[in-house]
């Protein structure tokens, strides 16, 4: 619901997969998160915009437990996790990202092994989970690289000879791989020519209705948020100043800051 | 009659914080919707009858008053009710008719059309029945159903929209002149579904441009005026 209505009583009684209460971050003097919270429901898209620095990127490497907040708790409805996702070591996150969260970055180079194949990089998730037999690893790479609609002639190629719109599909087939929870990404089509950035947002798109995935999509790019998402939380200075329905949040902007920056897409 | 909707005060105010000042739209709206009812709004341009039905959509937040919708899993307040909640009567209870087809490019208009069905659980060749049964209903020609809308004429992409818009029978249906860009076939194709829909009891709620189109399903009207409070529904004979 709105970030400025009152809290209302609930029609369906769907649990939120996802729900991060009360994240405050602070680098050196740098207030990076202020008391954020956020809900993601299971096979809805959450959109995130905002500016560089307005937070939204440290949000997401929290919600992939990348790193912890200095308060603030993070709960994953799914069955043997703790009550905080934060109280978790650093194998456990490493499993928990393995088996249940899946992400793409902005940059490959964050997520694959340049020089290694690509059905290499995305058998490495599955390596993580525990699977050992070759013939397994190589057909559930394949799978995943298919379902990414990845060149399967070209999957023991490595990132590095592959375009940035490949690279991107290796780095989604790494994500699905093991079919996560949900899918988090950060600016996934930032960089890429307008054309093959179309390509990969319909991949997703397909990927999200056919499956049901829930995703949490960062980006400053408002066509892709308005293209992808079904709710949208708009974010500066580390606070979150509105969050809505997609249509709501662009048709009608109820922040002065939302406001300015729907204008300046229009 | 079974009430679907009830709305009660219902005020919309447009804050434009760039010019530091606030767009009245309408204020103080009251009416019922019941089942199988059609409720025609009417008035000048401008006067906010477009921007009414996006606020029972909630594309616009309302500032003030209620909407009870009669949902099938209870009564709730559209107007203060959780995004998520929302979301899903749209997908099942309430559909949006708009006068312009709003498809992502590259998906087929078959695909599009069964995209409601596919999200209600249908299996795909179910859904895609139904989608060639309604393309061809409103007069969209084979050759065409795998073709991108994107790239159809403003009439055909509107006959993709109906087709997508009207697939799935709906408790509520909001219709926003709908008829707009629309050939002789394809109006009388719509005012039939419409008709059928209302026989089934569907509610709704509708600007058209020319209302003559729809002149033997409307049961009411809702004259809207500029910035005056309107207290009751003219019972208007049509």
């Amino acid at each position: 619901m709105s970030a400025l209505m009152k809290e209302a009583p609930r029609l369906v009684r769907t649990q939120p997969l996802m729900e991060l209460s009360g994240l405050s971050k602070t680098y050196g003097n740098v207030r990076a998160l202020d008391d954020v919270s956020a809900r993601v429901y299971p096979g809805e898209v959450l959109g995130i915009v905002g500016e560089s620095g307005s937070g939204k990127s440290t949000l997401l490497r929290m919600m992939n437990l990348e790193e912890s907040p200095d308060t603030g708790r993070y709960r994953l409805d799914l069955p043997e996790l703790p009550e905080d996702l934060f109280t978790l070591d650093r194998f456990e996150r490493r499993m928990l990202r393995a088996r249940r969260i899946g992400i793409v970055y902005q940059n490959p180079h964050l997520g694959l092994l340049m020089k290694h194949s690509s059905s290499g990089n995305v058998a490495e998730r599955l390596l993580v989970a525990g699977e050992r037999r070759f013939a397994v690893l190589r057909e559930k790479a394949q799978v995943a690289l298919e379902a990414s609609e990845f060149p399967i002639p070209r999957m023991d190629a490595p990132p590095i000879e592959l375009s940035g719109g490949m690279q991107q599909r290796v780095q989604l087939a790494k994500a699905i791989a093991l079919e996560p929870a949900v899918l988090l990404l950060d600016e996934p089509t930032t960089g890429l020519d307008v054309s093959v950035q179309a390509l990969v947002l319909d991949t997703l798109k397909r990927l999200q209705q056919e499956r049901r995935i829930t995703m949490v999509l960062v980006s400053h790019d408002l066509g892709v948020i308005r293209t992808m998402a079904d709710r949208v939380m708009v974010m500066r200075h580390g606070r979150v100043v509105e969050e809505g329905l997609a249509d709501q949040v662009f048709q009608d902007p109820q922040h002065a800051y939302t406001q300015q920056l729907v204008h300046a897409k229009l | 009659m079974t009430t679907i909707l009830d709305v009660q005060g219902l005020t919309k105010t447009f804050e434009m914080h760039h010019l530091g000042q606030s767009l009245p739209a309408f204020e103080d709206l009251s009416f019922t919707l019941h089942a199988g009812e059609f409720l025609l709004l009417s008035g000048p341009n401008g006067v906010g009858k477009s921007t009414l039905l996006r606020t029972l959509y909630r594309s616009y937040l309302p500032v003030a008053g209620h909407l009870w919708f009669h949902s099938r899993e209870g009564v709730i307040d559209m107007a203060n009710a959780a995004d998520i909640d929302v979301a899903h009567l749209r997908r099942t209870e309430i559909g949006f008719v708009t006068q312009f087809l709003n498809a992502r490019p590259r998906v087929a208009a078959e695909e599009i059309v069964a995209e409601p069905m596919r999200l209600a659980g249908y299996g795909r060749e179910e859904a895609l029945e139904q989608a060639r049964h309604w393309l061809a209903a409103f007069g969209v020609k084979p050759d065409l159903w795998r073709a991108y809308p994107t790239t159809f004429s403003g009439g055909e992409q509107q006959k993709v929209n109906l087709a997508r818009a009207l697939i799935l029978p709906q408790r509520m249906l909001l219709l926003d002149e709908p008829t707009a860009s629309l050939d002789k076939g394809a109006r009388a194709a719509l005012v039939a579904r419409l008709a059928e829909l209302k026989a089934q009891g569907v509610a709704m709620i509708g600007v058209f441009h020319h209302p003559g189109d729809v002149a033997a399903l409307i049961d009411r009207e809702i004259p809207l005026k500029p910035k005056t409070p309107i207290e009751e529904i003219a019972d208007v004979a049509l």
